[in-house]
C-alpha cells in the first residue's frame, strides 16, 4: 500500500463522490470522468498497461462522451429544482452499504489480496491477445455480437423516428 | 475515377504555388502603399470646388445658388451666401459663398450635387487617403480646402474637364456675342436717338438707359 | 562523428545528467526531455502557422503576411503578443470552471501524446510496450475537452459546433484505429520503437517502409483521412468553420485561451503527423540506404514537416465537407475499406513472400476502392421534403 495507491484511491473516490453530490448534471459527468481516470491510473500503477490505456480509450474517450450526450439531449442539463438528495436516502444508504459489504468480502477473499503477494505476474499485450484468440474467443465473439446488435438497434430506432416523421 | 477531382485540384494548387514565384499572373497582389493602381477616370470620392485662374477666391465658380445644398440626400453641404457681389466668368456680378462646408464623414459620394450644379462649380475628386486623427473637425472641409484649380480638374478627369471647358467657353462666347450685339444695338439706338433727340430734347434717352440694364 | 551528430541530443542529456547524484539522474533525464519537447514543438507550431499562412497565400495567388519581419518571419511573434495582450472575456452565464479547464485539458492531453514518439535513434521519451495504445488513448481524450469547451460557453453556436466536432471525431476514431491496427498486425508489437526498427531495413537500397506495400499504402491514405478529420482540419473543419458557425466550439474564447486552442490543434496535428511518419514512413529511418549518414532526427522532423505541408496543401485545395457528407464518407467508405484492409493485410502475411501476394492484395484493394466508390458514395434520392415540428 504505497503512497501512490493512496493518492490514486483519493482521486477516484473524490471523483465518484463528486459525481453523485454535485448539483449540475454535466459537472457530475465530468467528475465521473475523473473517477474513470483514477481507475486507469490504478491499472497503470499495477503495470497492466493494456487495461489502463484501454480504460482511458474506451471509458474517457467514448463512455464519458456518451453520458454527456445523453445528459444534453434530454432535460438533464437543467439544474434540479429540489435538492440532490432523494427522500428515501436511508433505504438507499442501507442498500449501498450491503452491496459494499458483498463486494468487499469478494475482494478480500480473492487470491490477489494476500498481503505477502509482491511478485506480480507480467502480462503483456501478446499474452492478452493470445488468450483472447485462444481460450476466451467465445466470450469475445459473444460481446461482439452484443455490440453489433446494440448498433443495429440504435440504427433501427433512429430510422424509425425519421420514418414516423413522414 | 473516384478521387480524380482531388488530384486535379491538388495539381492546380501546386501550379499556383510554384507559379506564384515565377510569373506575375499567378501573384496579382499590389503591395499598397508602396505600389498603387492608377484610378480610372470615372473614379469619384468626395466633391471639390473648381476655380479658374490663379486666385481661388476670385476665380471660384460657385455662386451660392444653394441648389446642391438642397439636393444633397444626407445634407452634408452647408452654404452661407455673401452680401456683396463679384463678377463671374462672363463678367456679370454674382454673389459668392462666404462659407461652403462639406462634411465628408456624411457625404455618400452620390454625385447629385455635381449633376444639379448649373455652373459646373462642384466636381468629384479622386482623393481617398483622407484619414485623420482629429475626430471632430478633421473631416469637415471648408471652402478653402475644397477649392481646387481647374488644372487639377483637368488632371483627374481630362475628358470631362475638356468638355466642361468647351461648354463654358461656348457659353462665354455666346454671352459676349449677345453683349456685343446688344451694345451695338444700344449704340446704334443711342446714335439714332442723338440725331433725333437734338430737335426733340433729352426726354427719350432716359427710357433707353433703363432698358439697357 | 556521424554517430555523434545522430545522438547529439542524447549525449547532451547524459552530460547534463552527469552533474546530478545517481539517485536523481533518471528524473533529471526525463525532465530534460520533457522540457525539450515543450520547447521544440511549440516552436514547430510557430513554423507551421507561418508556413500555413504564407503557403495558403501563394496557393491563392497572393503574398502571405510579409510586413512583420523579413518575409513575414516574425508574424507568429506578433500573433503571440496579440493573443497574450487581448482581454480575456468570459461570458457571465458561462460555467467558469469548465470554461477555464477546457483549453488547459486539451493542451495537456495533446502534449502527452509526444511521450511515446520515437524522434530519432534512442530518442523516445518513454519506450512503452503499448505505446500506440497510449497515443490513441490520448487522442480519444481530446474529444472531451472539445465538448467541455462547447458546453461551458452556454452558446447555441458553440454547442452545435461541439456536437458536430465530437460526432466527427468519434466517427473517424474507428477507421483511425483500424488503419493503425494493420501496422501492429504486421509488426507484431505495439511498441513504436520496434515498429520503426522493423522498417529500418533496406533491400536494394530501398527501405522497408510500410507505405510501399499495398496494404500499407491504403492504410496510409485511410490514416491521413482519419487524422485530417480528427484534428478538425479542412476539408473536415465544419465544426470550427469560420464562415459557418462563427468559430464553432471556441466562439466564446478570446485572448490567450483561444491561442491555447489554436496551439492544441496545431500541436495535435504535429503529433499525428509524427505518428503517421512512425507507422508508415519509417519514423527516423532514411529513405535510401546511402543516406543513413544524415542524423535520424532530421529525417523524423523532415517527414513531420512534409506531412504538415500536405495538410496545408489539402486545406488550400478542397472545399469544406458538409456534416452529413462527412459522416457518410466515414461510415460508408472509410470504415468498410479499413476493415477490408485488415483482411488484406492478413492475406499478405499468410501468402508468404513472392510476387503473387503483391498482385492479389493490390487487386483486391483497387477493386474494393472502385466498388465502394460506386456503391457507398451514391448520392441519396431524398424524395419529397418532410417536416418535423417541435411539440
Amino acid at each position: 500500500m504505497t503512497i501512490a495507491f493512496y493518492l490514486i484511491a483519493a482521486i477516484t473516490i473524490a471523483g465518484a463522490l463528486a459525481a453523485v453530490l454535485l448539483r449540475n448534471t454535466v459537472h457530475c459527468a465530468l467528475a465521473l470522468t475523473v473517477a474513470f481516470a483514477g481507475l486507469a491510473i490504478a491499472f497503470l500503477e499495477l503495470d497492466a498497461q493494456f487495461a489502463g490505456f484501454a480504460q482511458i480509450l474506451v471509458y474517457i474517450g467514448a463512455v464519458a462522451i456518451l453520458v454527456v450526450f445523453a445528459i444534453l439531449l434530454t432535460r438533464g442539463s437543467e439544474t434540479p429544482k429540489e435538492g440532490v438528495f432523494s427522500k428515501s436516502w436511508l433505504a438507499g444508504m442501507a442498500i449501498a452499504a450491503m452491496i459494499f459489504a458483498v463486494l468487499g468480502w469478494a475482494v478480500l477473499s480473492s487470491t490477489s489480496a494476500l498481503p505477502n503477494e509482491t511478485a506480480r505476474p507480467a502480462v503483456n499485450v501478446l499474452q492478452i491477445g493470445n488468450a483472447l484468440m485462444g481460450r476466451y474467443v467465445l466470450p469475445l465473439e459473444i460481446v461482439a455480437v452484443l455490440l453489433t446488435s446494440a448498433l443495429i438497434g440504435a440504427v433501427i430506432v433512429a430510422r424509425h423516428e425519421k420514418g414516423s416523421a413522414k | 475515377m473516384f478521387g480524380e477531382g482531388i488530384l486535379k485540384g491538388l495539381a492546380e494548387t501546386a501550379r499556383n504555388f510554384a507559379g506564384s514565384f515565377v510569373s506575375a499572373e499567378r501573384l496579382t497582389t499590389v503591395q499598397y502603399p508602396e505600389q498603387r493602381i492608377a484610378p480610372i477616370e470615372a473614379t469619384r470620392d468626395f466633391p471639390f470646388l473648381v476655380y479658374d485662374g490663379a486666385d481661388w477666391e476670385a476665380g471660384l465658380r460657385c455662386v451660392a445658388c444653394q441648389i446642391c445644398e438642397k439636393e444633397c440626400p444626407p445634407k452634408c453641404i452647408y452654404i452661407e451666401k455673401s452680401v456683396d457681389k463679384k463678377p463671374d466668368f462672363t463678367g456679370r456680378p454674382q454673389i459668392y459663398p462666404t462659407r461652403f462646408d462639406i462634411d465628408i464623414s456624411v457625404c455618400m459620394s452620390c454625385q447629385i450635387c455635381v449633376e444639379v450644379c448649373p455652373f459646373e462649380a462642384i466636381k468629384m475628386d479622386t482623393e481617398f487617403e483622407l484619414s485623420t486623427t482629429d475626430r471632430f473637425g478633421g473631416l469637415l472641409y471648408d471652402r478653402k480646402e475644397l477649392a481646387k484649380s481647374n488644372e487639377h480638374y483637368h488632371k483627374i478627369h481630362p475628358t470631362e474637364a475638356a468638355e466642361v471647358d468647351a461648354r463654358l467657353a461656348e457659353e462665354k462666347a455666346k454671352a459676349e456675342a449677345k453683349a456685343k450685339t446688344a451694345a451695338e444695338a444700344a449704340a446704334a439706338k443711342a446714335a439714332a436717338a442723338a440725331t433725333v433727340a437734338k430737335p426733340a430734347g433729352g426726354s427719350e434717352s432716359h427710357p433707353e438707359e433703363e432698358r439697357k440694364i | 562523428m556521424i554517430k555523434n551528430a545522430d545522438q547529439v541530443f542524447v549525449l547532451l542529456q547524459h552530460w547534463v545528467m552527469s552533474f546530478f547524484p545517481p539517485a536523481f539522474q533518471p528524473i533529471v533525464g526525463l525532465l530534460l526531455a520533457v522540457v525539450a519537447i515543450v520547447c521544440v514543438f511549440p516552436g514547430l507550431f510557430a513554423v507551421a502557422v507561418l508556413l500555413e499562412r504564407k503557403g495558403l497565400g501563394r496557393m491563392q495567388n497572393r503574398y502571405g503576411p510579409n510586413r512583420v519581419g523579413p518575409l513575414g518571419i516574425l508574424q507568429p511573434v506578433a500573433d503571440g503578443l496579440k493573443s497574450l495582450t487581448k482581454e480575456d472575456i468570459v461570458p457571465t452565464s458561462a460555467d467558469a470552471v469548465v470554461h477555464f479547464l477546457a483549453p488547459v485539458f486539451l493542451v495537456v492531453i495533446v502534449f502527452m501524446g509526444y511521450a511515446v514518439l520515437p524522434m530519432g535513434r534512442n530518442m523516445t521519451l518513454v519506450n512503452l510496450d503499448s505505446g500506440l495504445l497510449f497515443f490513441f488513448a490520448m487522442g480519444a481524450s481530446t474529444e472531451l475537452s472539445v465538448f467541455m469547451a462547447g458546453w461551458s460557453s452556454r452558446n447555441k453556436y458553440s454547442l452545435l459546433g461541439a456536437m458536430r466536432a465530437v460526432a466527427q471525431m468519434i466517427s473517424y476514431e474507428v477507421p483511425l484505429l483500424l488503419a493503425s491496427l494493420v501496422v501492429v498486425m504486421m509488426t507484431g508489437s505495439m511498441n513504436l520503437g520496434r515498429i520503426v526498427a522493423v522498417q529500418n531495413q533496406y533491400t536494394w537500397g530501398l527501405p522497408h517502409w510500410y507505405i510501399f506495400t499495398p496494404w500499407g499504402f491504403a492504410a496510409f491514405l485511410l490514416y491521413a483521412t482519419a487524422t485530417t478529420a480528427e484534428s478538425n482540419r479542412s476539408p473536415f473543419d465544419l465544426p470550427e468553420g469560420e464562415s459557418e458557425l462563427v468559430a464553432g466550439y471556441f466562439t466564446e474564447y478570446s485572448g490567450f485561451k483561444f491561442a491555447l486552442f489554436f496551439l492544441g490543434e496545431y500541436v495535435g496535428m504535429l503529433s499525428v503527423s509524427g505518428l503517421g511518419a512512425t507507422l508508415f514512413l519509417g519514423g527516423w529511418s532514411a529513405p535510401f540506404s546511402f543516406l543513413t549518414w544524415v542524423p535520424s532526427w532530421i529525417w523524423f522532423f523532415g517527414k513531420v514537416m512534409l506531412s504538415i505541408c500536405v495538410f496545408i496543401w489539402l486545406r488550400g485545395t478542397l472545399p469544406r465537407l458538409r456534416q452529413d457528407q462527412l459522416m457518410n464518407f466515414a461510415w460508408k467508405f472509410v470504415l468498410p475499406l479499413s476493415l477490408l484492409n485488415v483482411f488484406v493485410a492478413g492475406l499478405w502475411r499468410f501468402m508468404g513472400d513472392g510476387l503473387s501476394r503483391w498482385a492479389v492484395c493490390s487487386g483486391i484493394l483497387l477493386i474494393a476502392y472502385v466498388v465502394m466508390a460506386r456503391v457507398g458514395m451514391r448520392s441519396e434520392d431524398f424524395g419529397p421534403r418532410s417536416y418535423r415540428y417541435a411539440e
